[in-house]
């Protein structure tokens, strides 16, 4: 009887058989992989806005704090938008012809506001409060990043569950004095409280923060 | 009688010569596992005809063309379920459970007496289990096929079912181990698993055979393929022996495992009437009844259109008749149990919804599977009731419907009355529901056919090393 296979067919075989293994584990770290990606969770992507608003300059170059335009920060869920007025407490004196800042003046004339582009956005069945965080001891950078280092605003962080989980399961070392909260450029060093001291500082219960119910109402 | 035989061998040469002027060897008490006759080459050559015949049986087609309509429906339902949601089904608050998971163990408890016996039975090294396991095996394998489709349609939104199991995420999520329901995926997809690799690494030397018999081109290669170059070197049957054993010492316990899981997912809920640690071993006593009563439903339609007589004889239909009776006292042990903790547990809400099984609305369900289940199968004691194929059947075919009453009476009497009076309800089947479940026979019978028509329906290679081991013993 002739041979069904040639020999050649063993090669095919095992090639096949190795192919699937390979492109399996492939898949496998493709899928681990891809969604941890900075071009997925569009990290560090900056957004065109209507106008090119530098952190770095208003927050590092003129010293503004945070809450002088986020000024709901410490008592809403959301941190808040300025309106225009708040950009026209100075560029109604400075900059007032910068052609950069026309979108501004028109916002102001035509009593429209402008239309940022948000950056950090969380998924409607998650529920966030910035105002606890500030409360308990988290500051902006902790998620934020160091804002007054952005030319262009973009995301720092990942914004995933698991970026919020890592935190949630282990607050203690990412708590920070209240002096600090607002600081950019916070890190912990030797001085500062033990992560125990700063959870017991601000009272943050021994329960489990993970707690699918803490996040999704 | 005058001509009394000088031995039992040659009274049944006799007994064999008469039969074979009618063409059907009834089957009798008294049959040894194999009857004389048949040597290894020309078992090799009858089961290898089946295979290689140019054109199925009549009988095949007449069975298989309504039992492949069947499966269309399951298509056809699988595919209007997924486009108009779980909503097509009967369930709603509070049965919230219907036909999905109580067919899903019925189906599960079907394969799962396929794995006892060929799995469970090699490793005691019995004789009998040569002739049926690879038809055991089939029932394994497409049992569990129907069985694995419900965990996905039951899903409310079927396109997230990989969130049964721990994938790579990133919500830093981990599996919750402390569910049963978690242990029931892993349990049913590694039995899934688990039967096909056994299924088909047991065929590999059948397959080889096959390959070398067969003389069209197309045969030769997809047999060819399959036998994965088998030839049967010495090395080869070294290795295949061990890894063979290996396998059978795996699934033995792993039968046992996903059907106690099937079992922990009931009692692991505070539900009036599944809350119990009984459950995991009533569970898995079902399995082994179902498990016989469908082997010997497949077996002895097969042997006798398949002219297998030679190799399934009466004493393999009366070991697995035995076997029925003995599973059906040890689901009657549970039945028993299952009232008297209710009772004796004294848990008002409890003893209310068992009420309506004994003497309430489901009391049909109830006393329907007590009486296919545990009374009818009793008849098998009486010996030559065990060799009237036609009777076997219909107690059979009992045993079937028994089972998935009693899988009705679990999952919907317990669920219709929750400890709330004010949350109390009913379950009606629609017609998605009923052409789910007949769409899986479908896929299960077509499954079975399939596999008697392209796949040697005894394992050969077992079988030629019974019959040498019997002639050696004759000769000795």
């Amino acid at each position: 009887m002739a041979a069904i296979f040639r020999p050649s067919a063993n090669l095919a075989a095992k090639l096949i058989l190795l192919g699937t293994a390979g492109a399996f584990l492939a898949l496998i770290a493709w899928w681990w992989g891809f969604p941890r990606t900075n071009y997925v969770r569009n990290v560090r992507w900056t957004v065109d806005q209507p106008v090119p608003f530098s952190h770095q300059h208003h927050v590092a170059g003129l010293g503004i704090d945070c809450r002088f335009c986020h000024t709901s920060v410490e008592v809403a869920s959301n941190a808040g938008l300025p309106p225009t007025y708040t950009c026209m407490t100075c560029h109604s004196q400075i900059w007032t012809n910068a052609a950069l800042l026309a979108p501004v003046r028109d916002s102001l004339a035509n009593d429209k506001p402008i239309v940022w582009h948000r950056i950090n956005n969380l998924p409607e069945y998650v529920y966030f409060n910035h105002s606890i965080h500030i409360a308990k001891g988290v500051g902006c950078s902790s998620c934020h990043g160091a804002v007054d280092r952005l030319p262009l605003m973009s995301k720092q962080a990942s914004f995933t569950m698991g970026f919020c989980t890592s935190c949630h399961s282990n607050p203690g070392p990412n708590l920070r004095p209240q002096s600090e909260i607002f600081n950019t450029e916070w890190h912990r060093t030797a001085d500062t409280p033990s992560p125990a001291a700063l959870m017991k500082l601000y009272h943050i219960p021994d329960r489990n923060l993970t707690d699918c119910s803490i996040c999704h109402r | 009688m005058s001509d009394a035989p000088a031995s039992p061998e040659l009274a049944l040469q006799r007994r064999l010569a008469r039969a074979g002027r009618n063409g059907i060897r009834a089957p009798r008490l008294d049959d040894p596992v194999l009857l004389p006759g048949p040597t290894g080459a020309s078992m090799t050559d009858r089961v290898c005809a089946i295979v290689l015949r140019e054109r199925a049986f009549l009988w095949w087609w007449i069975a298989f063309i309504p039992s492949f309509l069947l499966f269309a429906l399951l298509v056809v339902s699988i595919c209007y379920l997924f486009w108009a949601g779980i909503g097509i089904w009967g369930i709603g608050w509070p049965v919230a459970w219907g036909f999905a998971i109580l067919s899903y163990v019925w189906w599960i408890a079907i394969a799962s007496g396929g794995t006892f016996i060929s799995a469970l039975f090699f490793l005691v090294r019995v004789e009998w289990r040569t002739s049926i396991n690879r038809v055991a095996e089939s029932m394994m394998l497409f049992g569990a096929a129907s069985a694995g489709v419900y965990p996905i349609l039951h899903l409310g939104r079927p396109w997230f079912a990989y969130w049964l199991f721990f994938y790579p995420n990133t919500m830093g999520l981990w599996a919750q181990f402390r569910s049963p329901l978690l242990w029931d995926f892993w349990a049913l997809y590694t039995y899934v698993l688990a039967s096909v690799l056994y299924w088909y690494f047991g065929l590999l030397p059948d397959l080889a055979t096959v390959r070398d018999r067969a003389t069209g081109r197309v045969r030769q290669w997809v047999y060819g393929f399959f036998a994965l170059g088998f030839r049967g070197s010495d090395k080869q049957w070294k290795h295949f022996h061990a890894t063979y054993g290996i396998m059978a010492a795996i699934m033995a316990p792993v039968v046992v495992s996903i059907h106690s899981i099937v079992g922990l997912d009931f009692a692991g809920g505070a539900t009036v009437g599944w809350h119990s640690t009984e459950f995991p071993p009533f569970f898995v006593f079902g399995a082994l009844l179902s498990g016989f009563a469908v082997v010997l439903l497949i077996v002895i339609p097969m042997r006798r259109l398949m002219r297998l007589e030679d190799f399934i004889t009466g004493r393999h239909l009366d070991v697995l008749c035995k076997l029925l009776i003995t599973s059906s006292l040890l689901l009657g042990y549970a039945y028993m149990m299952d009232a008297f903790t209710t009772y004796y547990g004294g848990d008002p809400a409890d003893i209310r919804m068992f009420g309506v099984r004994v003497h309430g609305m489901y009391m049909p369900v109830y006393y329907g599977a007590i009486l296919f289940n545990i009374l009818i199968p009793q008849l098998l004691w009486i010996r030559p009731l065990r060799m009237r194929q036609p009777v076997v059947i219909l107690i059979c075919l009992g045993v079937i419907v028994g089972m998935w009453l009693e899988r009705y009476e679990i999952v919907i009497t317990s669920l219709h009355r929750p400890h709330l009076p004010s949350s109390w309800g009913t379950f009606h089947a629609t017609f998605w529901d009923w052409a789910t479940l007949a769409g899986t026979i479908g896929l299960f019978l077509s499954g079975i056919l399939l596999s008697l028509r392209f796949v040697p329906a005894i394992s050969m290679h077992e079988m030629r090393s019974l019959i040498g081991k019997q002639r050696g013993e004759r000769a000795a």
